[in-house]
């Protein structure tokens, strides 16, 4: 076995080493705990680049692609319970994308977080994020994968809280945290439910893992008592952990506050890599997900992958219509990030694996470069998050305005960006999805909503003149939201500045590759389909012509123009004067667009319902035990003292006559009670003593001894 | 059959030390805290011996001792381990110098104190180390002393009443116990657990009570049912299993928080101890005619002390409900272990797993829940007893350390994977699922709400602007993190590696799921 595959493991060992020095390590330290998260993250990217070589080399010598190495962790019963890693395609493309993107966000944090007093409990943090989304990616046990995933969930916990003393802040970690714990519950449920069913958590096992033919075959033939096929109830548990963990619609609600977090960690976390663990995790259990009992061939598609669909085209309209009606530059890209974490989903859907992760490799990309350079403005802006309050900044901040109309053009889908590549494959496949065209409808209407609200995001941010020293009166909308950061961070109010070279040059970086990366996934040349599904790969440029592929290409590029025309319409046609001023579109209909910007009142909904619910619960649990049970047991203990007063007679007489050895216990208890002060204590024990004394005469006599 | 006894020493020692700390009078009170330490550690280290030397893939019990002692009652005194004793034993040597730690503020009859604490380490090592009832019996019921006027005695305002609670709750418990034990002594002559798991086994103890008994009121089976609930009742009440709960929170509450320590995280162990080494072995068949009755009382102490703890304003309070939910999980998957007799191979390997669960559950909550209480000991400390939930804020600007380990204390209660809770918490649920899918899939919901109230401690305690009362609260001092670190490495070491715990317990876990088999 090759060295790469054998060492796996230190992939995400490195970034934890780093992350538990510097848990040990002063906060003065500043140095050592930066240069160790980077230094590791740069380690790990290389091993990264040696495991997808590996990958590389294996497929063009024509070997099998995935390679597993597990390992014994401990034993229950007459089984031991097995750990290990797996290194195939997904694993590669993931490794790479996260050690990267993980590696430029680091360094464009040492530039944003500079003044921040936390500044190496950040990068400790980091680290550990880092560590355990790596550990995700490379788990070949769904058990080590849910550990690590918890982890994953934990360190975002700490992360969205980073800025502790800010109330909205911990109250957004908490919500993260139980949002997504909702969907891991089920999640975890599956879990076990798999491993009773195939005795294995494995994935891959030399035919012996849980997803490997054989066990997907047993599961198939299993029907649970409702009905339903075990395989499918099983996925369905799964995809819960995935709705949780990507922001899917109905437990999207913690996204949008997790923007409460540092601007480098929203990049990160929140919008390239841990949120985008959920379509990973879908990919990953893709044999389970996939299997049906139907005839086999393209033409069924499994319950669980229909629920994926129909849940990832809901929350990517959703998002989208959300987006719209935002005024804080993070929260627009929060809502944007939903939208598309519900087009991967729909993509693993209709589409299979690799579309679905194509477009998770894109986006991780061009969002990241989104958030950097949200995080860019903010940071000149000293901690300004309201675009109303914003304007003008193309001028003051050139690098940042080309590199974020990079991204945007890419998240919009713009022709020949990365994002237009990869959002086009899955409108295409939904476009021949056999079950409903709705999905595509959804898709394509949600990719109009994208270029609209984007456009809307630029020309709000980058064009006209600064309205910085403006006061926004919308309250709602207001500075609540304005980062900590300015907190620490004094610029006077009008010193709109470019970044340091150490924010800017990650942002350059990831621009070229918000440009650039969708032309190894065009029709003429599907290398990373074909990589990932380990299919052989020709140039062609015929592809185009086939299977509607160029009608899907024009009309989605018809609806991008589109989107660019209606935001330059609204909000490019006049400069936005004042930040006080109405939105373009919310003056056409301030109810919806109230409702839009609400989000449709989930938070609110869920508040009044299952908050509401769930305080009731704890109210009348908390109420009995009070009450009820304590009140029962109360009684039932003052007739049994009743009772023993009654017959205390008897208690002088039998204790004279000798009692049973069995109760040398209760008398010795009384004797060294009354050695020792007590005075109440001693009359209650002569009372329990003389009840028992009672009880056993009547079990003698009844006994007739 | 007589090895060195080693288990009659580790008995002793804390008696001995008890008396040597009573000795040593009230003059010098550091040397008194010092030298009960001292005894505990060198229980912690004969302790360490047994683990070591313990043999963890031979049958039955090891270190055994059999002495005749009153021949008439056909009484011997029989003490020996097996997998799960040993891991008491060691939980008992850890969690008792942690309660003494977390008792040094204590500056009130200090010898008496630490006398009783080690009084109580005695009992509890008799307790898990007894093979016949009769002593058994006697160490059971002598725990409560020093229990009792350790909460009576340093506890809070409210601790006479409930201490009395306690005391009651758990006597009634124990009157009830003993007599079903006096009714089986009477039809079969022994108290050797071994001799009575082997006559439940084969069918002849139920029908031999109940024809010495011949109670015609009642049927033969409800003979057994009043049998099998009166020693039901003792360990029910000590764990405790829902609705015999109450006395619980405020005994834990009430009591000095080293005293808490050692209740919650040694004492409550007892009552778990007795339902897989008693209750299991000899009642099974009666068990069974209760079983749902039982697994829906588990699940309602899962959820119900959940929800319940969510409500809580003092954080003893919360983590008294969090230890009753915590151990409620132990019940759950006893339960569904006893639920499903013969030899369906599938089951047994779910039962393993169950039984491996429960025993790292009992082991990572005494661990876990008695270093909550120490660090809420130490807030007190320094807060002068201040303990609200809404009396802090911001703490982790002034206590950062603190806050820090107390967050993986919290994490570990939590069930976080990579922290010692998540593995028991696995195992139970992964025993526990194919056996009772239902009632194991609504004991999730505990797992949720435990999340909520931690996060809201969390949330209350250490994070938003920080009180200006506190600003000045120092963090933990040097020795105070020299003393958690083995705590808190512990618990890494167990989340990383339970192979540690589970290499010595599995066998033992075998063992009582085909013991369970053959019924």
């Amino acid at each position: 076995m090759n060295w790469i595959v054998r060492n796996l493991w230190l992939i995400p060992a490195l970034p934890l080493f780093a992350a538990g020095i510097s848990a040990l390590a002063k906060q003065k330290n500043r140095a050592l705990a930066a240069g160790l998260a980077i230094g590791s993250m740069g380690i790990s990217f290389l091993l990264a680049l040696c495991a997808f070589a590996h990958v590389l080399v294996l497929r063009s010598s024509g070997q099998a692609t995935q390679q597993v190495f597990n390992f014994p962790w401990f034993q229950f019963g007459n089984d031991w319970l097995s750990l290990g890693w797996v290194l195939n395609p997904l694993t590669a493309v993931m490794l790479v994308m996260v050690t990267f993107v993980g590696l430029l966000i680091f360094i464009f944090s040492v530039g944003y977080m500079e003044h921040d007093e936390n500044f190496t409990r950040f990068f400790c943090f980091l680290a550990l994020f880092a560590s355990a989304m790596l550990g995700v990616i490379i788990s070949n046990s769904l058990l080590l994968l849910f550990m690590c995933w918890e982890i994953v969930g934990l360190t975002s916990y700490l992360l969205i809280g980073f800025w502790y003393f800010k109330p909205s802040a911990a109250a957004a970690a908490k919500k993260a945290f139980i949002t997504t714990r909702i969907g891991d519950l089920p999640f975890f449920l599956g879990i076990v439910w798999l491993y009773s069913q195939t005795g294995t958590l494995l994935f891959y096992n030399n035919g012996a893992g849980c997803l490997e033919p054989t066990a997907i075959t047993h599961l198939l033939s299993q029907t649970t008592a409702i009905g339903v096929c075990v395989a499918t109830g099983i996925a369905l548990l799964i995809f819960c952990g995935a709705i949780g963990k990507s922001g899917q619609f109905p437990l999207h609600v913690w996204l949008p506050d997790a923007m409460e977090g540092p601007t480098p960690v929203s990049a990160l976390i929140h919008a390239a890599t841990m949120v985008a663990a959920g379509v990973f995790l879908v990919a990953r259990v893709y044999p389970l997900m996939s299997a049906h009992n139907g005839i086999a061939g393209m033409l069924t598609t499994s319950t669980a992958l229909q629920a994926v669909t129909w849940i990832g085209a809901i929350t990517a309209l959703f998002g989208s219509l959300v987006a719209v009606a935002q005024f804080d530059i993070k929260r627009i890209l929060a809502y944007s990030t939903v939208s598309q974490l519900g087009y991967m989903m729909m993509g693993l859907g209709v589409g299979g694996v690799a579309v679905g992760m194509f477009h998770l490799i894109t986006h991780a990309f061009f969002k990241a470069l989104l958030f950097l350079g949200a995080g860019s403005i903010i940071h000149g802006c000293s901690g300004e998050q309201d675009i109303r309050r914003m304007g003008g900044i193309r001028k003051l901040m050139p690098i940042t305005f080309l590199t974020y109309g990079i991204a945007m053009l890419a998240l919009c889908g713009f022709p020949l960006f990365s994002g237009f590549w990869s959002k086009d494959e899955i409108l295409h496949a939904a476009h021949h999805w056999n079950i409903s065209q709705a999905p595509y409808y959804m898709g394509a209407f949600a990719a109009l909503l994208t270029a609209f609200y984007m456009t809307r995001q630029v020309f709000y941010v980058f064009a006209g003149s600064s309205r910085l020293t403006e006061e926004v009166t919308d309250a709602s909308h207001a500075a609540a939201h304005t980062d900590a950061h300015a907190a620490d961070h004094h610029h006077g109010s009008s010193a709109i500045h470019e970044s340091p070279a150490v924010m800017t040059v990650p942002l350059a970086l990831l621009s070229v590759f918000a440009l650039l990366l969708g032309f190894f996934g065009t029709p003429a040349w599907p290398w990373f389909q074909s990589f990932l599904d380990d299919s052989p790969l020709a140039v062609n440029f015929g592809a185009f012509g086939e299977g509607g592929i160029l009608p899907v290409m024009l009309i989605s590029s018809v609806i991008v123009f589109l989107g660019l025309g209606l935001g330059w319409w609204f909000y490019g046609r006049k400069p936005i004067e004042s930040a006080v001023a109405p939105d373009a579109v919310g003056k056409l209909s301030p109810p919806i667009f109230t409702v839009l910007g609400h989000a449709f009142y989930f938070d609110a909904f869920y508040g009044a319902t299952f908050i509401r619910l769930n305080t009731l619960l704890s109210k009348i649990s908390d109420w009995l035990d009070r009450w009820v049970w304590s009140g029962a047991v109360k009684t039932i203990t003052s007739l049994v003292f009743g009772f023993a007063h009654l017959d205390n007679f008897l208690d002088t007489n039998v204790v004279n006559s000798g009692f049973d050895e069995g109760c040398e216990g209760v008398s010795l208890s009384g004797q060294i009670l009354s050695r020792l002060q007590a005075g109440r204590v001693q009359g209650y024990l002569k009372i329990v003593a003389g009840a028992l004394i009672v009880f056993t005469i009547v079990l003698l006599w009844k006994a007739k001894i | 059959m007589n090895s060195f006894p080693w288990l009659t020493i580790l008995t002793a020692v804390p008696l001995v030390g008890a008396l040597a700390v009573l000795a040593l009078g009230v003059r010098n009170k550091a040397f008194v805290r010092w030298t009960a330490l001292a005894f505990s550690a060198i229980s912690l280290i004969i302790t360490l011996i047994l683990w070591h030397s313990f043999n963890s893939t031979a049958d039955g019990f090891q270190f055994q001792e059999l002495h005749a002692w009153i021949p008439s009652l056909n009484v011997s005194y029989r003490v020996g381990i097996d997998g799960l004793g040993l891991l008491m034993l060691l939980l008992t040597a850890i969690v008792v110098p942690i309660g003494m730690l977390a008792s040094w503020q204590i500056e009130q009859r200090v010898p008496l104190y630490f006398a009783l604490v080690l009084m109580l380490q005695t009992c509890l090592v008799g307790t898990f180390t007894a093979l016949n009832f009769f002593h058994w019996f006697i160490f059971w019921e002598l725990a409560l002393i020093p229990a009792f006027f350790l909460v009576r005695l340093w506890g809070g305002s409210g601790s006479a009443k409930a201490a009395m609670q306690f005391l009651v709750y758990t006597m009634v418990g124990s009157v009830a116990m003993l007599l079903s034990f006096l009714a089986i002594f009477l039809a079969t002559k022994t108290f050797d657990f071994t001799e009575l798991a082997a006559m439940a086994q084969n069918g002849t103890l139920m029908p031999a009570v109940v024809a010495k008994l011949g109670w015609h009121l009642l049927t033969p089976e409800h003979v057994a049912l009043v049998i099998f609930f009166g020693a039901f009742l003792g360990f029910a009440v000590k764990v405790p299993l829902f609705p015999f709960h109450t006395w619980l929170p405020s005994t834990y509450s009430e009591a000095p928080s080293g005293t808490t320590i050692l209740l919650t995280g040694a004492m409550s162990k007892m009552g778990v101890y007795g339902f897989l080494r008693i209750l299991l072995p000899i009642f099974n068949p009666e068990m069974q005619k209760v079983l749902n009755l039982l697994l829906w009382l588990a699940v309602a102490t899962v959820v119900l002390s959940a929800y319940t703890a969510l409500a809580q304003k003092d954080l003893k309070r919360i983590f008294a409900y969090s230890s009753i939910n915590h151990l409620g999980y132990c019940l759950l998957a006893i339960f569904a272990v006893a639920k499903f007799t013969g030899g369906d191979a599938a089951l047994t390997t779910q039962k393993f797993a169950a039984m491996n669960g429960v025993f790292l559950q009992m082991f990572n909550h005494g661990l876990t829940a008695a270093t909550l209480f120490w660090f809420i000991a130490m807030l007190e400390k320094r807060t002068g007893g201040v303990r609200g939930l809404d009396d802090f804020g911001g703490l982790r600007k002034v206590i950062p350390v603190f806050t820090g380990l107390m967050g993986i204390a919290l994490f570990s209660s939590l069930g976080l994977p990579g922290l010692n809770g998540f593995i028991g918490e696995f195992l139970i649920f992964k025993g526990s699922f194919p056996l009772v899918t239902w009632a194991t899939s609504l004991s999730v919901i505990g797992l949720l709400i435990t999340a909520i109230f931690i996060l809201g401690v969390i949330q209350r305690v250490f994070s938003g602007p920080l009180k200006e009362k506190w600003a000045q609260l120092p963090d933990l001092t040097l020795g105070e993190r020299l003393a958690l670190v083995p705590v808190i490495g512990l618990m890494f070491a167990l989340g990383l590696y339970p192979q540690l715990i589970l290499g010595v317990v599995n066998h033992t876990a075998i063992q009582m799921a085909i013991h369970l088999r053959n019924f």
